[in-house]
């Protein structure tokens, strides 16, 4: 579903993505852990056509979304409009629209982009609200919403353009401890009741074993070790890996 | 004061005030308008508007307002253009101001969190409609109050009308001064007509700004903005 | 009936003349707007009873009130009262006057914006007021103070143009008088207005780049 060949990407001197390979299947639930700076940010940004990459071919569901060659500077095309299509994400800071309901968040790109007919629109909209436990929420604005509501309606506003892949950038960084849980609850339903392909940068790490088919660690622009989840993290292979969970998951 | 004096002036002074009152609604529709032409032509990706937007903004404000005026009224006709006096008058007031106000535009929009931008992407949202949907309405609470600042500052500027032979309330306050005297009288009450008048202004920006905020998160936007008072000039 | 090159060229020298008259007028009100600003906004800052609050309202009143009329008030109101000056030195006080009401809010803003730890480590140091203005707060000031200064300074420049209508004979004025005795307006009505641009732009890129140097600092 998702491949990057030869990705690299720099920033001034630093290099964050440096040839990376990655691929993933469609269905597959990947979540990617390593530390801050480590690039892995960076891939989602990349899908989501949020940032360049230098060099490399990145394709999703087939069709290409880049194609960049060392030197110069790609450029948005239709092609890559249409790939993008099939990638939804959610961001670490929910970015809602603040002008708007929480459901006219949700029916907006739909009716808009997609140019669906608002009743129809604004019907799944409800399903969406409902899916992630916001049923009571509809005509609230997201400055009335706590953190916690505000990223479940995000995922929801997200689902509502039907993406193949679903993209996840540290959901839960920067929700309160006690609104983790609702947010993960909602991640792990969809986790388990559908076969969307599901890319998440977390720091969360028991869920992410939880819920991974692979889980890959990241660090200073490459892929340092990736497997399934109960490989990697009861018996990693690399140091690195090791070293970077016992910081972690020894708080 | 004699009450011939007041008998004679104030009606005048009421048909100036009208007048100015009138340049200033004018002057600030146009202003307006202006202001998001140039704001939103800053913004734009392509080159061949973003660069005559910049200069007609730059033009339009490092020359002096009172130049733009005299230029429009008695320059024009040079071209076969002969504008009447307050045509001219609210022409310059409103390209002015607007150019100055065009920054506030600008800002406003550009100063909207980088995440909103990722989201519209992320969505698939192209740049017209994430203008026209989520950024602009989004900033309209921001402007609201320097957009207060630009139409006093235009309510100051319109005495202005008055050198090009607009009858608006300095005019008629100098014609009744020229005839009745009373200089001090004259010059100070539409001293204070304007004050009030700025005032007034001043209060309803601010009640549209209660009015319209989206939360606290507005003001601060302004402020992190670092957007200056328009036009310090007091004219 | 257009651009007549020849008297374009005829005309600038006398335009060039009124320039440097509009230059003088504005370095000299911006000087006096600085110095009554900022001491307009020390007593304000210095809440001092009756006085503060005189000094807050005129500056509410001078900043809603359009700088023609103040200058008419004090063209042709002062003689009537014996108080009679040059065209010249009357423009250059009223527009500083009118100035110094907008330096005073700069100077306050900066004055403000520096952290009231500072007054605090004054008074435990038991710094007499005066040292504690001029040795801690105004120099902290400066920073914000320095490119708003600035903009109000160019502002003036263009601003002073309305002063030929109390018969001060700079830029504008002579551009009018130009126009009037020969009948060819658009020549220096554009030139005037060039070289107002021809000041104004640059003198406001200047100060961009000012306020960014000093900005991270903040």
């Amino acid at each position: 579903m998702i491949s990057f060949t030869n990705v690299s990407k720099s920033w001034g001197d630093n290099q964050v993505l440096r040839s990376l390979d990655l691929e993933v299947r469609a269905g597959e639930k990947v979540s990617v852990i390593g530390p801050s700076g480590s690039g892995k940010t960076t891939i989602l940004r990349i899908l989501m056509t949020l940032e360049t990459p230098d060099e490399g071919l990145v394709t999703v569901n087939g069709e290409t979304l880049w194609d960049a060659k060392p030197g110069t500077t790609p450029r948005e095309t239709k092609q890559m409009r249409a790939a993008r299509r099939n990638v939804g994400m959610v961001f670490q800071q929910f970015n809602l629209f603040p002008h708007m309901t929480a459901l006219e968040n949700v029916t907006e790109a739909p009716v808009r982009v997609l140019k669906m007919d608002a009743a129809e629109a604004r019907e799944r909209a409800v399903d969406l609200m409902e899916l992630v436990g916001l049923a009571k929420h509809l005509d609230h604005k997201p400055p009335k919403l706590s953190g916690g509501q505000q990223q479940r309606v995000a995922i929801a506003r997200a689902l509502a353009m039907r993406p193949k892949v679903m993209l996840f950038d540290e959901p839960t960084s920067a929700l309160d401890p006690e609104l983790i849980g609702e947010v993960l609850n909602v991640i792990r339903e969809l986790a388990h009741s559908t076969d969307m392909t599901m890319l998440m940068v977390t720091h969360e790490m028991r869920f992410a074993e939880e819920i991974s088919d692979r889980v890959v660690m990241f660090d200073h622009g490459s892929a340092v070790e990736a497997g399934p989840p109960h490989e990697i993290f009861s018996n990693p292979a690399e140091e690195r890996t090791r070293q970077f969970l016992r910081a972690v998951l020894d708080r | 004061m004699s009450s011939d004096f007041v008998s004679y002036a104030t009606p005048l002074l009421l048909q100036g005030l009208l007048v100015t009152l009138l340049v200033t609604v004018l002057g600030t529709i146009l202003a307006v308008v202006t202001a998001f032409a140039a704001g939103l032509g800053r913004l734009s990706q392509h080159r061949f508007v973003r660069w005559p937007a910049a200069v007609f903004v730059e033009v339009f404000r490092g020359t002096s307002l009172v130049v733009q005026m005299f230029w429009f009224f008695f320059a024009l006709p040079a071209f076969g253009i002969q504008l009447e006096p307050l045509a001219a008058a609210v022409l310059a007031l409103g390209l002015n101001e607007g150019a100055y106000a065009a920054e506030i535009v600008r800002g406003s929009i550009s100063s909207r969190t980088a995440g909103q931008n990722e989201a519209c992407i992320a969505l698939g949202m192209g740049r017209a409609l994430r203008m026209r949907r989520i950024l602009i309405p989004q900033s309209i609470p921001a402007m609201l109050p320097p957009f207060g600042n630009v139409m006093v500052d235009l309510l100051k500027n319109t005495s202005l009308v008055s050198l090009v032979t607009v009858s608006d309330l300095a005019f008629r306050a100098g014609f009744v001064r020229n005839q009745l005297g009373h200089t001090t009288e004259v010059f100070l009450i539409i001293l204070v007509i304007y004050f009030v008048l700025s005032q007034v202004i001043a209060f309803f920006t601010k009640w549209l700004e209660r009015r319209f905020a989206l939360d606290r998160q507005s003001r601060s936007v302004t402020k992190a903005a670092g957007m200056q008072p328009v036009g310090a000039g007091g004219t | 009936m257009t651009w007549d090159n020849a008297f374009a060229w005829s005309i600038l020298p006398e335009l060039l003349g009124g320039l440097w008259i509009t230059v003088q007028i504005t370095l000299a009100g911006t000087a006096i707007a600085m110095v009554v600003g900022l001491a307009v906004a020390v007593i304000r800052f210095s809440r001092i009873p009756v006085v503060s609050k005189l000094f807050g309202f005129y500056v509410q009143f001078v900043r809603g009130t359009p700088l023609l009329v103040q200058a008419y008030i004090a063209f042709f109101v002062l003689p009537d009262y014996g108080l009679r000056f040059s065209a010249l030195a009357t423009g250059i006080v009223v527009i500083g006057l009118n100035y110094s009401a907008y330096t005073a809010e700069v100077y306050r803003a900066g004055i403000s914006d520096v952290p009231t730890g500072q007054w605090e480590a004054a008074t435990a140091l038991s710094l007499p007021m005066a040292r504690t203005w001029v040795r801690i707060i105004l120099p902290q000031a400066v920073r914000t103070v320095v490119p708003m200064l600035g903009n109000y300074l160019v502002q003036m420049f263009k601003d002073s143009a309305v002063l030929f209508a109390i018969t001060v004979y700079e830029l504008m004025g002579h551009a009018l008088a130009i126009g009037s005795s020969s009948y060819r307006y658009l020549e220096p009505l554009t030139i005037a207005g060039a070289l107002f641009l021809l000041v104004s732009y640059p003198s406001s890129q200047l100060i961009r780049t000012l306020e960014r140097r000093l900005a991270p600092s903040r």
